[in-house]
């Protein structure tokens, strides 16, 4: 016990706490007066707008490949089931350097989407590629276990009195993995804001267009600004605590509505 | 209504999908994951194999690409067993014993998970810099934190602290008391009923929570690119090294070094399934 919390402490508390001391210093105006910068203001713009449009996309091809995992048995479900932990897995800068290569003008997907008009490596678009693949574990992840335990007398008693397969699933089902759902896209999105390594590859890192808020960390600290650093660092971890915050309160919303997470 | 309408409508109010239904979402979603998920891993094998067997060999035997191997499994074996040992520590405290403030302590140890990577470095940045609180300290003793080993083994401490704590306290929790309460009733020790009863049952957790969080500890990218300072076959870890080569354009070299932590997270997703499924039967 003592030593659970002595190792808390070093390792974890500590350190937060001294950037938590910095922010203090800073104050309100002073990491105001840092995110007020335009260039600043676009790499959050970038970073939350992007992270909840692959949230969104993991929500709805996330819930599709639970179900679709859970449900129906076919050939290679478990080899298929496995690789949704890829990204859990597999180091974020190997799969920056992958997606960058294959999304790149000369690469094996780039090409075809070039010849359709549109530019994925070096754009935002790239962004979104990168934080879908690192978001969609959560996603499916949190949904997985709470299609397990549905209980198949709800949709048989839906499907006699007269329902069809579509209307049990958006009425019966849907409400019953909500919860679940936005505590999934919930996870996903914290992920893709923090996001560092599977996207500077891809992402072109144009100041303006395409730099995300951990990179201009990186800038700040290489021009050894360290409260620059510190009040961007501060933004997102106040958006991490309340998407803990969040994330908790979804799931103790559906304990008390369904007795059970 | 004739008898063949009525047929087919009570068909489509089955509580299952329809056979099209089926084969359109499982082509849905495993298109997905082939263009998300595999695509990447063959993207991989493809461009580190495009100088040969022998350009391979190169890329991975070169001194500064050993020097990276070797600084990468220093620093897991670090931080690994020290990560293990708080894990089984917290859980076993979490689960068998009642205290004030416990789901505090939970979400307290999950909290690395919601950091970015980029933060988590530069905490350890404000406290060890020339600026940081025990930066004046460490230079007048002449230790070197950041830029250096200790530097790039405590951010990576960091952010895979909450790893093998996560898989143990519901399984811990799961178990309950009652099997320790056997043992210490029957008079074993207090460590040897850990050992013999608490250990054994959570062996397989245990093992998956060490192999994802070594995993992360061999792959770090964004906390260790922080600290580390960069520095060619000194402080540069394989992640680091490829983004080097691979800004260099050496896309050959950086996907060879890339296929180890590649070949890594493949074993690490192999074993965690092999584990899932004795768990399972």
């Amino acid at each position: 016990m003592a030593f659970t919390l002595a190792y808390l402490c070093v390792v974890v508390l500590i350190p937060l706490g001294a950037l938590i001391a910095r922010a203090a210093r800073l104050g309100v105006s002073g990491v105001f007066a840092v995110a007020i910068d335009s260039r600043v203001l676009a790499a959050l713009r970038v970073t939350f707008g992007v992270s909840l449009a692959a949230a969104a996309i993991d929500v709805v091809f996330g819930v599709l490949i639970a179900w679709v995992l859970t449900r129906y048995r076919f050939p290679g479900r478990r080899i298929f089931d496995a690789l949704v932990d890829l990204p859990f897995a597999l180091p974020t800068a190997v799969a920056g350097i992958a997606l960058a290569t294959l999304y790149a003008p000369n690469g094996v997907f780039g090409e075809q989407l070039e010849k359709l008009g549109l530019r994925v490596a070096f754009t935002p678009w790239g962004i979104l590629v990168a934080l879908i693949f690192v978001g969609l574990p959560f996603v499916v992840r949190t949904v997985q276990p709470v299609i397990e335990e549905l209980d198949a007398e709800w949709e048989e008693a839906s499907a006699t009195l007269g329902a069809y397969r579509w209307r049990t699933l958006r009425r019966v089902l849907a409400p019953q993995i909500a919860p679940a759902v936005l505590t999934g896209m919930a996870l996903a999105f914290a992920r893709g804001v923090g996001e560092y390594g599977s996207v500077i590859f891809i992402a072109g890192n144009i100041a303006y267009v395409s730099e995300i808020a951990p990179l201009l960390i990186i800038v700040k600290l290489e021009e050894y600004d360290y409260d620059g650093a510190t009040a961007i660092a501060a933004i997102m971890l106040a958006v991490s605590f309340v998407m803990l915050f969040v994330i908790n309160a979804t799931q103790s919303w559906s304990r008390r509505r369904l007795g059970h997470v | 209504m004739s008898d063949a309408a009525l047929s087919r409508r009570a068909a489509t109010r089955a509580a299952d999908e329809t056979p099209l239904a089926k084969a359109i979402a499982i082509g849905i979603s495993m298109a997905f994951l082939a263009v998300f998920f595999l695509a990447p891993l063959v993207v991989v094998v493809v461009e580190a194999s495009g100088k040969g067997l022998t350009g391979y060999i190169d890329a991975i035997g070169e001194p500064d690409a050993r020097a990276a191997i070797l600084l990468t499994l220093t620093v897991a074996a670090f931080v690994v067993p020290l990560n293990a040992a708080f894990g089984l520590a917290a859980a076993w405290a979490i689960a068998k014993f009642q205290f004030a403030g416990k789901n505090l302590l939970v979400t307290l140890i999950d909290l690395p998970f919601s950091v970015s990577p980029v933060v988590s470095g530069l905490v350890f940045v404000l406290l060890f810099g020339a600026q940081g609180w025990f930066g004046g300290w460490l230079a007048a003793h002449h230790v070197k934190v950041l830029f250096a080993v200790p530097g790039i083994v405590l951010a990576t401490l960091f952010v895979t602290f909450p790893f093998v704590a996560r898989e143990l306290i519901p399984l811990m929790q799961a178990q309950g008391t009652v099997e320790e309460e056997a043992a210490l009733t029957l008079g074993a020790s207090g460590l040897k009923t850990f050992l013999t009863v608490t250990l054994p049952n959570a062996k397989w957790a245990l093992l998956t929570g060490v192999l994802l969080a070594n995993a992360r500890a061999m792959g770090e990218f964004g906390a260790v690119s922080v600290v580390s300072g960069h520095i060619r076959g000194l402080t540069n870890t394989i992640p680091l090294q490829v983004e080097i080569l691979y800004n260099e354009y050496s896309i050959a070299a950086a996907f060879a070094l890339a296929s180890l932590l590649a070949l890594l997270a493949l074993v690490t997703l192999v074993v965690k399934l092999a584990v899932e499924r004795r768990g399972a039967g």
